[in-house]
């Protein structure tokens, strides 16, 4: 029987405030030596607080191939941004 | 797809790399910048991997506790600049079954310095000082190429480096001021790394195959002669501060340029080690695969108190 490790997603929290960030990849048998290896691999230099690891198979994302239909909704609604709005330049704090 | 729209594919894709965008893995991409981009960040990451095995070798021998832990906490790094490079080819669509298959067979190549042999520990500071100082002026161009994982994995690469260089210069200062034999020992590790370390750099750029392509996808910045240049100009002035000779009599500083002028590279030299007749070719690439066969039940028993874990804890739950 020949099975390779699988594949793993490795997220570190820098320091407490900061959200996890993607860091990588790495190929570990389970979770908990994915995790091992996630300090050996990615916090050699005290990088992280906090790590999480999810076998990269139950990523879904999206295809890049359809972002036009995909982020066009945002395109045409200016009126989200603060600056759409028109004030006199005498209004303070605002 | 038509060849008219890969036509207009392409032609959006290069304009994106010209605007400084960056391509990831999802993205549309030529099919020759997938295999150009696994060809050149698998090399890097066998090198880093077989670039462990020269100086494995001293780390039982290091002449204080100081230098053991450096040198320990170097190759450790050198494993995980391996383990960056090996996911982000990954993310190309190769598994790493694959590139270690590649590397074992010898498909795949490997930067032919580790090719040579370290006799004595001054090769230890040479190597850091000349190869990982090479490695630095070849790697921090390409925290900027255009291929996402790549660029960030060299990041990472090139912010640890430079403790290599550092201490591998700092083990050439204390041999220099050391006794006469100590110095001989310092000159003659600089005899044999010099002219290796300014290959590092590929073949001149008459010769260079790749480099147009390369710049325009950002995979090179500078070509191999400017790379080149550049390592000796930064370099001769640190050998004059460790009082040592570079073993170059046609080195000298050229007013006119304001770059060191030096002598004919040997290169048949180089492309006898690139062809496989270097003095560790087959040692590097058998000490590889044992490391690799020799691990396989390591592995595979780890894979299999994975399983037996999980079918464990499914029968509690289910």
């Amino acid at each position: 029987m020949k099975k390779n490790w699988p594949l793993w997603e490795v997220f570190v929290r820098s320091k407490n405030g900061l959200e996890h960030r993607h860091f990588g990849s790495l190929h570990a048998p389970d979770a908990e030596m994915a995790i091992k290896n996630a300090r050996d691999v990615y916090t050699r230099r005290k990088e992280g607080v906090s790590i999480w690891v999810v076998e990269s198979k139950y990523i879904k994302a999206s295809n890049p191939d359809n972002n036009a239909e995909m982020f066009d909704p945002a395109d045409d609604k200016a009126y989200r941004h603060p600056t759409f709005y028109d004030l006199p330049d005498d209004v303070e704090h605002m | 797809m038509s060849t008219n729209e890969i036509k207009n594919l392409e032609e959006i894709f290069e304009a994106k790399i010209a605007r400084d965008e960056k391509i990831e893995p999802k993205d549309w991409m030529p099919e020759k910048y997938r295999k150009t981009h696994i060809r050149q960040i698998s090399q890097h990451a066998h090198s880093e991997i077989v670039g462990m095995l020269p100086e494995g070798n001293w780390i039982t021998r290091a002449p204080s506790l100081r230098r053991k832990v450096a040198l320990l906490a170097k190759v450790q790094d050198e494993a995980g600049h391996g383990l960056y490079l090996y996911s982000a080819c990954e993310t190309l669509g190769i598994s790493r079954e694959e590139l270690y298959e590649q590397l074992h067979s010898g498909k795949a190549k490997y930067s032919s310095i580790f090719n040579y042999p370290t006799l004595t520990w001054a090769d230890i500071g040479a190597i850091g000082w000349l190869v990982d100082g090479a490695a630095i002026i070849n790697q921090v161009p390409l925290c900027n190429t255009s291929f996402g994982p790549y660029a960030r994995a060299m990041v990472r690469v090139c912010k640890e480096e430079s403790f290599h260089q550092r201490q591998g210069y700092e083990i050439m200062m204390t041999l220099c001021n050391g006794t006469q034999e100590q110095k001989d020992m310092a000159q003659d590790a600089l005899n044999r790394w010099w002219w290796p370390s300014l290959m590092m750099f590929g073949p001149t750029d008459e010769e260079s195959t790749h480099t147009a392509q390369s710049m325009k996808w950002k995979l090179k910045r500078k070509t191999n002669d400017e790379l080149r240049q550049q390592f000796i100009d930064q370099t001769v002035p640190q050998a004059d501060i460790l009082g040592l000779k570079i073993p170059d009599d046609n080195l000298k500083y050229n007013n006119d340029t304001g770059h060191y002028d030096f002598g004919e590279i040997d290169w048949s030299e180089f492309w006898q080690v690139v062809k496989g007749h270097g003095k560790c070719n087959k040692e590097r690439l058998n000490a590889r695969k044992n490391a690799w066969e020799n691990g396989k039940w390591v592995r595979e028993a780890a894979m299999a108190y994975a399983d037996k874990q999980h079918q464990r804890k499914t029968k509690q739950t289910g």
